[in-house]
């Protein structure tokens, strides 16, 4: 201890500042904690990887179920939500999937935890741009694909590799990233 | 006035809460416990380390929200098909990422949090050492 204490004694003044010094460190944490938190977003660990194996009953009458070889036909590259009619931002992606079905684009979904009538009652209300529609009543695809809520949107391409993912419903502005994720799928390359 | 309050009241009756929850019962072991103890006990310690992805402080096991009650049920169902634990376990991580476990995972962006204790108790070991000597040379 003695040797400690000798050169603080004989340089008070550096040892003095040293709390102030921890303390306006330890506020820069937490400003920087408030002003850029953390990225909550869990994405999945899946991308670049092909669809896990899955074959789901049909979520609704009007369109059929949906299974991975679906999309292993080597065709274009597709869009695969996952929504709920119980979810509201899937409702507000609505007319954006709209849009992309409109411009040719294939797009299945998988409904989670959704009852027949409730998704019937539900594309009735915002329309029905899916090709397919699957019915994943205990989230086991969704599980499978690393998707943590709804909406996600995931681009597979046409060997059922999934190129890209997309969390939480897309935006007007987001429609051009999505579309240019597709002809980079389409594209073979990365 | 009463009157008036009534018919207030009644429209409060009306109102309902907005949608923003499935109407679908859970799932069959989101709740409900395996019937062998012992697998129920190994479901039971794996799911208290990971991650419910809704609500993202919470683990499965303690968790109400439907996706951790479908978490849950795909645990028990594979311990009880007879799957490993850490199997399950390394299935979601593929999946979510480190971030679903509590329970770090040995790798080098890791090391520093497993060695650390090592390394204090060489730092104190050192410490002490100088302390023993000079009061036996005193």
């Amino acid at each position: 201890m003695s040797e400690a204490s000798a050169p603080t004694s004989k340089r008070p003044g550096l040892a003095v500042w040293l709390p102030l010094g921890l303390f306006a460190g330890f506020l820069a944490l937490v400003f920087v904690g408030l002003y850029w938190p953390a990225d909550r977003e869990v994405s999945s660990a899946f991308i670049g990887k092909p669809l896990p194996a899955f074959d789901l009953p049909p979520a609704t009458d009007e369109r059929p179920g949906l299974a991975t070889k679906v999309f292993e036909q080597g065709g274009k590259p597709r869009l695969l939500n996952v929504f709920a009619s119980w979810c509201v931002p899937c409702a507000v992606e609505s007319p954006q999937l709209a849009v992309l079905a409109k411009q040719g684009v294939e797009i299945d979904g998988v409904a989670i935890r959704d009852r027949k009538e409730d998704v019937a009652r539900f594309l009735g209300q915002y329309g029905n741009p899916f090709a397919r529609i699957g019915k994943d009543d205990l989230s086991q695809v969704q599980l499978a694909i690393g998707s943590s809520g709804v909406p996600e949107t995931f681009v597979v391409d046409g060997k059922g590799i999934i190129r890209y993912q997309h969390i939480g419903d897309i935006r007007p502005e987001d429609v051009p990233l999505i579309l240019r994720k597709l002809a980079e799928a389409a594209g073979g390359g990365e | 006035m009463r009157g008036l309050l009534l018919a207030l009241l009644a429209l409060f009756a009306l109102t309902q809460p907005l949608a923003a929850q499935d109407m679908l019962p859970p799932a069959p072991y989101a709740y409900k416990q395996l019937a062998d103890p012992r697998q129920e006990a190994k479901a039971q310690a794996l799911m208290e380390t990971l991650r419910c992805l809704k609500c993202q402080s919470q683990s499965i096991a303690d968790s109400d929200a439907p996706m951790a009650g479908d978490m849950r049920h795909q645990v028990r169902t594979r311990i009880a098909a007879g799957e490993d634990p850490e199997a399950i376990r390394q299935w979601l991580i593929e999946r979510y990422g480190d971030y679903v476990s509590y329970t770090p995972q040995v790798k080098p962006i890791t090391w520093p949090l497993f060695a650390a204790p090592l390394l204090f108790l060489a730092l104190a070991a050192f410490l002490l050492r100088g302390r023993f000597r000079r009061s036996k040379g005193a």
